[in-house]
Formats: C-alpha cells, sequence, structure tokens
C-alpha cells in the first residue's frame, strides 16, 4: 500500500493518517531535490525564528524584574543549565551552548507540529538521525581526543566480577554502536506515533455529517479522544525534547569521564 | 506470494507487532512505581533522582516505540 494522498471516496478513512508527514515542495516543483524549498524548509525556519523572537527579541530588555518573554527565556536556560551541570559536572559546561540548541530546536519544533495543519520536521527520521548522528560523532571523537585510547575504558565495567568483564565489554560495544539508532527513532517514533493517532481520531470526527445515527454517538467521542490525546502530545513534545537533551548529556559524560 | 496474501499478512502482522507496547507500557509504569515508592519514603531526595527517572522512562518506553514503528511500517509502507 503506498502512502500516496488519498482521495475523498473511500469507503474507509477519508485522511489517511500518514499524508501529514509528506515532504512536497512549496513552489510546484514535481521532484523534491536537496535543494527543493519544501514544508519542511518552511517549518525549521519558522522554528528558528520562533527561537530567535523568545530568546533574543524577548531577553533584550535585560530588565531586572522580568518581562513575559524574558522570563520564559530566563527559565529555559536556566532548566538547561541547571541540567548540563548535574549530568555532565563541571568540565561539561563548555558544551552548554549545544545542548541549549538541541533541546530550544527541539522543543519548538515540537510544539509548532501541534498547530493545526502544520508540519512536524521532527517526526521525520531524516531530521532526528542527523541530530543523532551529530551527537553521536561529537562525542565519539570528543572521547578519542581527551582520553586517548583511555576511552576505550567506558567499555570496561571494573564494579562487575573479573569473567563478566569480557562478555559485558561486548554487549557495551554493540549496545554504544546502538546509541544513535535509539536516540533518533525515540523522537522521530513518538512525533509520528502522536499525530498519527490524532488523525486517526480526527478520521472519525465528520461522521455525523456521513450518517447521523450513529455519528451522534461517535462524534463527540472522538472530538474528545483527540482533545485527550492531544493534552498528551503536549506533555510529550516536551518531554521527549528534554529525553534527547539530558540523553546527549549523560553521552557527553561518558566521553569526559569515561571510567565507571 | 503476491497481492491480498501479503496484504493480509501485512495487516496481520501489524496487530501482532502492537503487543509490543503492552511490555513498554508496563515497564514504564515499574520505573514510575518505584520511584514513587522511594520518592514518599524520602521525599526531600526525591527531587534530584526526577532525572534519572525520566531517563529511565525514556530507555523503556523507546522499545514500545519500536514496536509501533514496526506495525506502522507494516500498515502503510509494505
Amino acid at each position: 500500500m503506498a502512502t500516496e494522498t488519498h482521495g475523498e471516496a473511500e469507503v474507509g478513512l477519508v485522511f489517511h493518517p500518514m499524508d501529514q508527514f509528506q515532504v512536497t515542495s512549496l513552489f510546484g516543483a514535481d521532484k523534491v531535490e536537496w535543494f527543493t524549498i519544501t514544508n519542511v524548509t518552511l517549518w525549521m525556519g519558522l522554528t528558528v525564528l520562533a527561537i530567535v523572537f523568545l530568546m533574543v527579541f524577548g531577553a533584550r530588555g535585560r530588565a531586572l524584574i522580568p518581562t513575559r518573554s524574558q522570563s520564559i527565556a530566563e527559565l529555559a536556560y536556566g532548566f538547561i543549565y541547571k541540567m548540563v551541570e548535574d549530568v555532565t559536572g563541571k568540565d561539561g559546561i563548555v558544551f552548554f551552548p549545544y545542548i541549549m540548541t538541541l533541546f530550544m530546536f527541539i522543543v519548538v519544533a515540537n510544539f509548532l507540529g501541534l498547530l493545526p495543519m502544520a508540519f512536524t520536521t521532527t517526526s521525520h527520521i531524516a531530521v532526528t538521525a542527523v541530530m543523532a548522528m551529530a551527537v553521536f560523532l561529537a562525542v565519539t571523537i570528543l572521547g578519542f581526543v581527551k582520553n586517548g585510547f583511555g576511552f576505550l575504558g567506558v567499555f570496561w565495567i571494573s564494579s562487575a566480577p573479573l569473567i563478566l568483564r569480557p562478555i559485558l565489554a561486548l554487549i557495551e560495544v554493540i549496545s554504544y554502536f546502538v546509541r544513535p539508532v535509539s536516540h533518533s527513532i525515540r523522537l522521530a517514533g513518538n512525533m509520528m506515533a502522536g499525530h498519527a493517532v490524532i488523525k486517526v481520531f480526527a478520521a472519525f470526527a465528520p461522521l455525523v455529517l456521513i450518517s447521523t445515527g450513529i455519528g451522534l454517538v461517535v462524534t463527540p467521542l472522538s472530538i474528545l479522544a483527540i482533545t485527550a490525546i492531544y493534552a498528551l502530545e503536549v506533555l510529550v513534545a516536551f518531554i521527549q525534547a528534554y529525553v534527547f537533551a539530558i540523553l546527549t548529556c549523560v553521552y557527553l559524560r561518558d566521553a569526559l569521564h569515561p571510567h565507571h | 506470494m503476491t497481492g491480498d496474501i501479503v496484504q493480509m499478512g501485512a495487516y496481520i502482522g501489524a496487530g501482532l507487532a502492537c503487543t509490543g507496547m503492552g511490555g513498554a507500557a508496563v515497564g514504564v509504569g515499574h520505573v514510575v512505581g518505584n520511584f514513587l515508592s522511594g520518592a514518599l519514603r524520602n521525599p526531600s531526595a526525591a527531587g534530584g533522582q526526577t532525572a534519572t527517572m525520566f531517563i529511565g522512562i525514556a530507555f523503556a518506553e523507546a522499545l514500545g516505540i519500536f514496536s509501533f514503528l514496526v506495525a506502522l511500517l507494516l500498515m502503510f509502507a509494505v
């Protein structure tokens, strides 16, 4: 079953739940090349604009008693600063701008995707895999630069019995290479799952217009379900951004202090 | 095998793949339940470990998301 856009005259779902994830060109080109301006470009640009408006223009006044935007910007800054300091320690604070960029991009992209008719850029593996690969490469290169070959000590669990250590080392190596996979799929899967579920409930919502009898029962229930899932998605949007950032901090701590 | 049987196999597989999410739900509930019982015994130490709880939730939920991804792939991309 190909995921092309589906017509209206189907007997099944009127809105196909996966249509919202299609990457389409904005200015009429038929084929999406690497240089085409697509809806992904638009929504990523809007994400960056929103972050700039919040952090740069919002906090520009630097008032002692903060305005609302300055207060939100300071809250986000302090929250992430505290998290980076707690998890990676004092020598990890150097990486705070990177973690802050990751967190702000993901949280604003997730929230913007919740607007009606919006496109969630972080629901695509292409987007999250690049971010996760960047984290993985940065952490690995940093580990070897800072610790030399002592970085391989991250696989040698010295708190385990000596007999188990080679087997544990093999398991640790495998799980180290699975990290970018799980890091990226967690965010993309959560976003795609949430929006697909909302779309599935939305497909049931106009039933009262088609068959009034059962529609009078199904339509209010589906609207309630959409509201509940939407509230859950707001929570998940924030939590997934926080989890991405805090796992990046955990991997950074492993690179900076590899000895267990 | 072509056509309808492949479709049927894909749909049945998608339904079977959804059972993985039950394991994820149990896992996440386990993590949060243990955190709650520990936090109610020692409330002052609970604040510092909320970050660890979220990391645990993320790891437990990720595998449920993987199984949901398999279900979605079977439904819409096969």
